[in-house]
């Protein structure tokens, strides 16, 4: 225990320390990119004093929308923060003087590369109370009692569950902005305070599959882990022993209409008013991709982290196929991947923005918007500049005369030029036969001439036995030896195999990573109803900090668009990326399931045969058999007894 | 007569050596029939390499060998091809020395019972000659070595041969009476593998046989020697468990390795009876069947040593038959170890009733495994139930083998007490039958 903890803080020391070389290595281009920034910034800021006019004589006639405020000064320990250790300022909401629960939700529409168009819902509900204190909370007014009696029961210090349907390809869609794997994910912090993490994550595990109408109480010790490093508090708490930290996926999960009710039901408007009225079932899971998440964790209210507050974020992601929908031309509108338009924002929520990304399109040739919106905004999501059209249904403008809002992008040209991502992961199973296997997991480092460390995090199964003397990792066929490598081997029928690795990929190449595994023949009663389908294998995470081409956001204090907030930001030069790799489907050899019976009856017969031929000559003697007579003589002397006769 | 030994030696050794540097030793190696999750070679490395990461190797489910084992592989984990091929020669070699003096002793006694006129006249064609015993030792150490199912374990670098070795060696030290070496390597057969444990009887019959100590219950030289034996041993066994608590700093290894073998949790294919039935076990019998398949493995020792208190060297070659039929986690190295006994046993030829059909099965059977696990696993044109009904008739063949010297052993001495030629009471020709 002892030197994993020790190599665990070798770790971070190395993480920090790259963290600092980054920095520097990076400081030059980093200066001109400030400058340059600058020199765009300016404009902004001027434009940020003359909203109130409206008389701006602009570039062109769009205004920018004041989320970027003039830099201010950041404590410079600050930038030299890892992603691993949480400091009070990790996240910090806007100073202004605010109630004690605010709402806010945001729709971002990004047309895809590929012809899709990605839609990401965010609704953020922030309350500034103390689940942990003595004397119960009893009044909620925006935050779902629901999850606040869980979070005061289970004294959870963080929550994040996803449902997913579908998987996320990187490759052809970019980066999301919150990645989930496909089935269920499931992580917890709980506090300190817990003394029996293990029961209280079993009975938490219940309470959330009621509910979210999951199979989530299939989660117990055989799926669930805990990770050393690769899944950090995203809220503000210091406490980074992992053993108050649980993590477990469920595959296999199927997510559908049942799970997404009782999460709409969260929201404090439901389905009724705001973007919520745009989350219907029968287009939503018409679609390439549905990622629906709930994360609970506690955030700074200020700077200075004098007091905090929870923060519960709803997000649902949803890709829609264009090609599918059955028009031959590109064409995209809320009504027709929604059936819904919007009429209103959610009245109790405080801010309600739509954000469409025109970066690929500043000119307008790519694609048309309408109605056309004269508010832009620019943000840094995952280490790069975009920018927004902006909607603000709070503003009655906004539905113009026909009262409601319908965004249409019609498409000019259909091509496109992608942006690779700068991290992406794929994995399979090689092998063939049902005896042993090898889990191939490939790594890409997309940028040109930067490597970056990422932190792969594996979760198999029991029932795969892996052979970690047969572990590879290779990059441009040069063995890559893993600077820490944390494996916990499996117990069977107990716990999975896990197994946590820092590997540093270098720039522009592919990294294998291999493993060898063995399958095991299990019960006939562990086995799933349908056993030669296959055993799924939950997606590898690989977590990093990725070399950013533009100057992140380290400054949490600004007012910052939902999608863009939710990684806590600790230095400019690197973003933090989350990839999950596909889940793998294994099959396992199988016993006859309609043999019980017989295999008892013919196996005990062996015994018994052995048993039968030792007993026999075990007790028995050798002795000279005395011929009997034959049946006819038998029969002919009984007569002859009854006539009296003398026997033959 | 160590001329051909050495060349057997040679012999059995070029063959191993060909076969390590070949590509079969790999598939070799995956065979279920020759490793099982006890003595697999890859688990001994995944053992070391979980030592390596700072992981205690019994934190998993994939390594269950004794603390010993990794000691040794530790250091010899580069010359692991060597230390196997040594282990089998160190059996073979002690095999053969064992067999050279009992054969010894079996001739001297059969000279004291002719001299004192014990035998029947009409018997003097069971009594052996010099003649035929004098290669039975060169016999038995060929065996051992040219045994295609220790040829395979050897390559496989399955840990069975090295727990072959230690009761190869066990049965030298017993055989030439040395008690306290017999003791402490029975002791390390079992701390092995736990059943080698029923050994303890045929030994320590074997000793008092040699001492002259009479089996009789009422003497107290008799109980003077059951307990300096069992006091040994167990003494010896507690040192050994210390020692591997010492190693590793735990006892994990206990429910890991002992536990292993007991419960069979791990339902991996093998040529045994446990795999299949207990896959296929309701759960809530699964305890008792447990308890009465691993009771069937002890069960015999009683009754065994009883019937054969006189010859406790056949007791040694039934109990490690019994041994590898019934244990929960067999290989095809189990099964050489006792069939190298089978030419000590070529005067009872004339009285086995079966040998012919079932040796026959035997080798059908060693024919099938690979077929059947083929059609299964890769083919996927059969199931587990292909493979488990050769597994049937393979134990079946073993049992019938083993009853049958069984039987041509009581025999023989019924024979040599009765005479060969017995006569009804009419005076026609009799025909003995067990009643």
């Amino acid at each position: 225990m002892a030197a994993h903890r020790c190599s665990y803080s070798a770790v971070l020391f190395i993480l920090f320390n790259l963290s600092v070389f980054i920095v520097v290595d990076s400081h030059q281009t980093t200066l001109t990119n400030d400058h340059h920034g600058s020199v765009v910034d300016n404009p902004q800021t001027a434009s940020e004093t003359v909203e109130q006019t409206a008389a701006q004589p602009a570039v062109d006639d769009r205004r920018w929308e004041a989320t970027e405020v003039e830099e201010e000064a950041i404590p410079d320990d600050a930038s030299t923060d890892t992603q691993g250790t949480s400091t009070p300022e990790s996240v910090v909401l806007s100073s202004l003087p605010k109630p004690k629960d605010d709402f806010q939700e945001e729709l971002v529409v990004r047309p895809l590369d590929s012809g899709d168009i990605y839609a990401s819902f965010q609704f953020r509900t922030l309350w500034e109370t103390d689940f942990m204190r003595g004397n119960k909370v009893s009044h909620y007014r925006l935050f779902p009692k629901s999850l606040g009696q869980v979070i005061s029961k289970f004294s959870v210090r963080e929550l994040h569950i996803s449902f997913t349907q579908g998987y996320w390809r990187t490759m052809q869609w970019g980066q999301p902005f919150l990645p989930a794997p496909p089935g269920a994910e499931l992580w917890v912090w709980f506090q300190d305070t817990v003394t029996d993490v293990d029961a209280t994550w079993k009975e938490l595990t219940n309470v959330l599959s009621g509910i979210f109408c999951a199979s989530l109480n299939f989660i117990d010790s055989t799926n669930t882990v805990q990770p050393s490093a690769s899944f950090k508090p995203l809220g503000i708490g210091n406490v980074t022993d992992h053993q108050f930290l649980r993590y477990a996926t469920l595959p296999r999960e199927i997510v559908c209409t049942e799970n997404l009710t009782p999460w709409k039901k969260l929201l404090p408007c439901g389905s009724k008013a705001g973007l919520a009225v745009l989350l219907k079932s029968e287009k939503l899971f018409h679609s390439s991709f549905l990622s629906q998440a709930v994360h609970i964790r506690p955030v700074c209210q200020d700077q200075q982290c004098k007091t905090t507050s929870w923060e519960l974020r709803q997000t649902l992601n949803v890709v829609f196929d264009l090609h599918t929908s059955g028009q031959s031309k590109r064409e995209w509108s809320l009504f027709k991947m929604f059936s819904r338009t919007l009429t209103e924002a959610c009245p109790l929520a405080s801010s309600s923005k739509i954000h469409i990304d025109i970066t690929d399109n500043p000119e307008g040739e790519q694609f048309e918007l309408s109605p056309a919106t004269p508010l832009l905004s620019q943000a840094v999501v995952l280490g790069d500049r975009r920018t927004f059209s902006v909607y603000d249904l709070t503003q009655q403008t906004t539905f113009g005369a026909v009262r409601s809002l319908n965004l249409l992008i019609r498409w000019k040209s259909s091509e496109g030029h992608m942006l690779r991502p700068l991290l992406h992961a794929e994995r399979y199973v090689a092998g063939y036969g049902l005896q042993t296997g090898e889990i191939h997991t490939l790594m890409y480092n997309n940028h040109p001439f930067r490597s970056f460390p990422v932190l792969l995090l594996d979760s198999v199964p029991w029932y795969l036995r892996l052979y970690i003397h047969t572990l590879t990792v290779t990059s441009k066929g040069k063995d890559n030896k893993p600077s820490y490598i944390h494996y916990q081997p499996s117990k069977d029928r107990l716990r999975p195999h896990l197994l946590e690795m820092l590997v540093q990929l270098p720039p522009n190449s592919v990294t294998e990573i291999t493993v060898q595994f063995e399958r095991a023949l299990l019960k006939w009663t562990e086995y799933t109803p349908d056993p030669n389908h296959g055993f799924y294998v939950g997606s590898s995470v690989i977590s990093s900090l990725v070399p950013s081409t533009v100057a992140m956001d380290t400054n949490s204090t600004r007012e910052q668009p939902l999608f863009s907030s939710f990684f806590p930001c600790k230095e400019e030069s690197s973003f933090f990326v989350r990839v999950y790799t596909e889940p793998l489907l294994v099959n396992l050899p199988t016993p006859d399931f309609s043999m019980p019976y017989n295999v008892i009856c013919l196996t005990c017969t062996v015994v018994a045969v052995g048993y039968g031929s030792l007993y026999n000559l075990l007790t028995r003697s050798f002795q000279i058999e005395e011929p009997s007579p034959g049946l006819a003589k038998r029969l002919a002397n009984i007569i002859r007894k009854m006539r009296g006769v003398p026997l033959l | 007569m160590a001329a051909p030994l050495t060349l057997l030696l040679i012999v059995a050794v070029t063959i191993r050596a060909v076969l390590f540097r070949s590509s079969l030793a790999e598939l070799i190696a995956e065979r279920v029939e020759v490793v099982s999750p006890i003595t697999a070679w890859k688990r001994v490395v995944e053992g070391l390499a979980l030592l390596d990461l700072g992981v205690s190797p019994y934190a998993g489910d994939v390594f269950h060998e004794t603390p010993l084992i990794i000691y040794l592989f530790h250091f010899v984990v580069d010359y692991a091809e060597i230390t196997f091929m040594l282990a089998d020669v160190i059996t073979a070699v002690a095999l053969y020395m064992a067999v050279k003096d009992y054969n010894k002793q079996v001739f001297r006694k059969q000279k004291f019972a002719l001299e004192a006129d014990r035998y029947p006249h009409d018997c003097l064609e069971l009594i052996r000659s010099p003649r035929e015993m004098y290669y039975i030792p060169l016999k038995v150490a060929m065996f051992y070595l040219l045994n295609p199912f220790t040829i395979l374990s050897c390559v496989a670098k399955s840990t069975c041969g090295l727990n072959n070795a230690v009761v190869a060696v066990f049965i030298l030290t017993t055989i030439k009476g040395n008690m306290l070496l017999s003791a402490i390597f029975l002791c390390l057969a079992t701390y092995q593998s736990i059943y080698p444990l029923t050994l303890c009887a045929p030994a320590m019959l074997y000793l008092m046989q040699r001492q002259y100590i009479p089996v009789n219950f009422r003497r107290a030289s008799f109980w003077w020697f059951v307990v300096q034996y069992l006091f040994m041993y167990l003494g010896s066994l507690f040192v050994l468990i210390c020692l591997s608590f010492f190693l590793l700093g735990s006892w994990d290894y206990l429910p890991s390795v002992y536990g292993f073998i007991l419960s069979v949790p791990d339902l991996t294919p093998n040529i045994g009876l446990f795999w299949y039935f207990f896959a296929e076990m309701f759960e809530h019998f699964r305890l008792f069947f447990l308890c009465v398949f691993q009771i069937n493995v002890f069960f015999y020792t009683i009754p065994l040593s009883i019937k054969l208190k006189e010859h406790p060297v056949f007791l040694i070659f039934m109990q490690l038959a019994v041994i590898s039929i019934f244990k929960s986690y067999p290989t095809v190295g189990d099964i050489a170890l006792y069939m190298a006994f089978l030419p000590v046993w070529s005067h009872l030829h004339r009285f086995l009733r079966n040998i012919f059909l079932v040796s026959c099965v035997l080798l059908a059977c060693s024919a099938l495994f690979p077929v059947l696990w083929h059609l299964w696993i890769y083919a996927g044109s059969a199931n587990s139930n292909f493979y488990y009904a050769i597994t049937l008739l393979f134990n079946v063949a073993q049992i019938l083998l083993v009853s049958d010297y069984f039987y041509a052993f009581l025999r023989r001495e019924h024979h040599l007490t009765y005479g060969l030629y017995l006569k009804r009471k009419d005076g026609s020709e009799a025909t003995l039958v067990l009643k």
